[in-house]
């Protein structure tokens, strides 16, 4: 079977494997996204949802199968040359880093030698996205309470200049309203042409905002299709609202 | 009155010399505070640079101070490919591994020594190291006093070099969480070669004002690490002023502590302090 390929895609995921030790926590997973999409990938705990995210973020390297990336495949790329090339996830639990303040996690961002040169330029939108953050620019991040480090976690991976954004469980654990605060952001971000992946096990919530999902279960991808259309499927109702 | 004036000599060196300890030992926290490893090689890289030193000195003919205008670049490149070709693979397979690998690199740079310089006791006696000074009744090594402030300039310097470069926001970054780290594009093994770079260099610092300050000999490594260990765990990992108060500690502990019990008696003093610190406050003063 051919996919469409080249300009239509932007990150292309193909019959992937991966392994913990000798657990494999992957089993042919295939996804393929294309520019300004917001994709979600739900499922229960211990899907394989992050293990798929740090694939793709090369903190893991898939036994079999490949990665490619604006056509690059990226499969056996080290994380920072991945940055590099305009992925940048939002880990789970945010991971901050405590010790520094607001500001500096957010130079931390624009490590990355094509992010370095428009710093300025990317603060000022993080900024204007989240205010809080230049209110509370001098504090030390491990004062900020838990949605304020999530908006931070975002600004910072914003600051690395990405044309692809992975969010992994940006919801988990935060107040419905900050939430709500967090997905208008999202909306926003891809209106500038940002592409988004995120991660959640709040089905209901992902397949409202997504344009796509794929569903997870142990390693494999079980459905997948536009999200309107996977909010009416049966075996979803039944499975994850309880209808 | 008497009493006072006796103790005031020990007390003014034991912050002066405390500066000098903090400098060797600040080389060894960054080392744990970012990469997490215990380089017990960290002594004899200090002793390495009073070597440097002696040799500039006695061969070249250069001030020894001046000779680290050259002794500088060569530890960093030295600790750069340390880290990068030894301690960065170790570390992938374990934590051991790299103790281990340090451990031998210790005895493989104490036989050099032997080797090279002889078990004498070497010293760097340049004129200013035999001159002092006096404020009021009290008299003073020079070197003591030189010791101080290049241990301030070290501190400051390296404080702003982690506030303000990217390097150093990535090393700081780096310290605090590794897989953060790696996902906002940062080379972490790359950064671990330049902490243990900036690490020599300091070391090389630290080596050339010991030899200034005191003799040594190819096996003064073991001591120093010792002391800087001592001086770790009394300010506690990974803060630079933790680090300038726990030698400062240490110092004072020593001197005042040899003017009470008997040189014999100083280092077992300041080790029972160390020892004290420890069961009260396991994560040492400015611990996290």
């Amino acid at each position: 079977m051919l996919l469409p390929m080249g300009q239509g895609t932007i990150l292309k995921v193909s019959h992937i494997d991966a392994f913990h030790g000798s657990f494999q926590a992957l089993w042919d997973v295939t996804l393929e996204i294309h520019p300004g999409e917001i994709v979600a990938i739900v499922g229960a705990n211990g899907a394989g949802k992050s293990t798929l995210l740090d694939t793709i973020s090369g903190l893991l390297h898939p036994s079999q199968g490949s990665i490619e990336f604006e056509g690059k495949d990226i499969s056996a790329w080290v994380p920072y040359k991945i940055v590099d090339l305009g992925i940048s996830q939002t880990p789970e639990g945010r991971r901050i880093f405590p010790d520094m303040t607001v500001l500096e996690n957010l130079k931390v961002g624009s490590y990355n030698r094509r992010a370095r040169p428009v710093r300025e330029q990317n603060l000022k939108r993080v900024y204007q996205l989240f205010p809080l953050l230049e209110e509370k620019k001098a504090q030390l991040a491990k004062t900020l309470s838990g949605g304020q480090q999530q908006m931070l976690a975002i600004g910072r991976s914003l600051m690395s200049n990405p044309k692809l954004m992975v969010l992994d469980e940006m919801s988990l654990g935060l107040a419905p309203l900050i939430v709500n605060e967090l997905y208008r952001v999202l909306r926003e971000i891809r209106q500038e042409g940002i592409t988004i992946l995120f991660v959640e096990q709040n089905v209901r919530r992902s397949l409202l905002e997504a344009g796509k999902a794929y569903i997870m279960e142990s390693g494999r991808i079980v459905l997948s299709g536009d999200a309107s259309a996977l909010r009416e499927e049966e075996s979803v109702k039944r499975a994850y609202f309880g209808a | 009155m008497a009493f006072v004036n006796e103790l005031a000599t020990p007390i003014v060196m034991g912050i002066l010399l405390g500066g000098l300890y903090a400098v060797v030992a600040l080389g060894l926290s960054l080392v744990f505070g970012v990469v997490k490893e215990i380089n017990i090689a960290h002594g004899d890289l200090v002793v390495l640079g009073s070597y440097f030193g002696y040799v500039a000195m006695t061969v070249f003919g250069i001030d020894p101070i001046l000779s680290l205008l050259i002794g500088m670049p060569v530890l960093f490149g030295i600790g750069f490919m340390i880290q990068k070709y030894l301690l960065n693979r170790a570390f992938r397979v374990s934590m051991d591994a790299v103790l281990i690998i340090a451990f031998g690199l210790s005895i493989i740079l104490e036989n050099i020594f032997l080797k090279v310089w002889t078990p004498m006791s070497r010293g760097l006696t340049t004129p200013y190291a035999l001159s002092s000074f006096s404020i009021g009744s009290i008299r003073f090594p020079l070197v003591y006093f030189l010791d101080f402030i290049v241990a301030i300039i070290v501190m400051i310097l390296l404080r702003e070099f982690l506030k303000r470069t990217y390097l150093g926001i990535a090393i700081r970054a780096a310290a605090q969480d590794r897989k953060a780290a790696h996902l906002m594009g940062i080379n972490t093994a790359r950064v671990y070669a330049f902490t243990f770079a900036i690490s020599m260099v300091i070391a090389a610092i630290g080596g050339v004002f010991l030899g200034l300050t005191f003799p040594f000999t190819p096996v003064s490594g073991m001591s120093f690490l010792i002391i800087a260990l001592g001086v770790v765990v009394l300010g506690g990992l990974g803060s630079i002023a933790g680090t300038f108060v726990g030698g400062i500690l240490f110092g004072l502990a020593q001197t005042v502590g040899g003017h009470f019990f008997g040189l014999a008696a100083q280092m077992l003093v300041a080790y029972t302090m160390v020892l004290v610190v420890l069961a009260l406050i396991p994560r040492g003063i400015f611990g996290r």
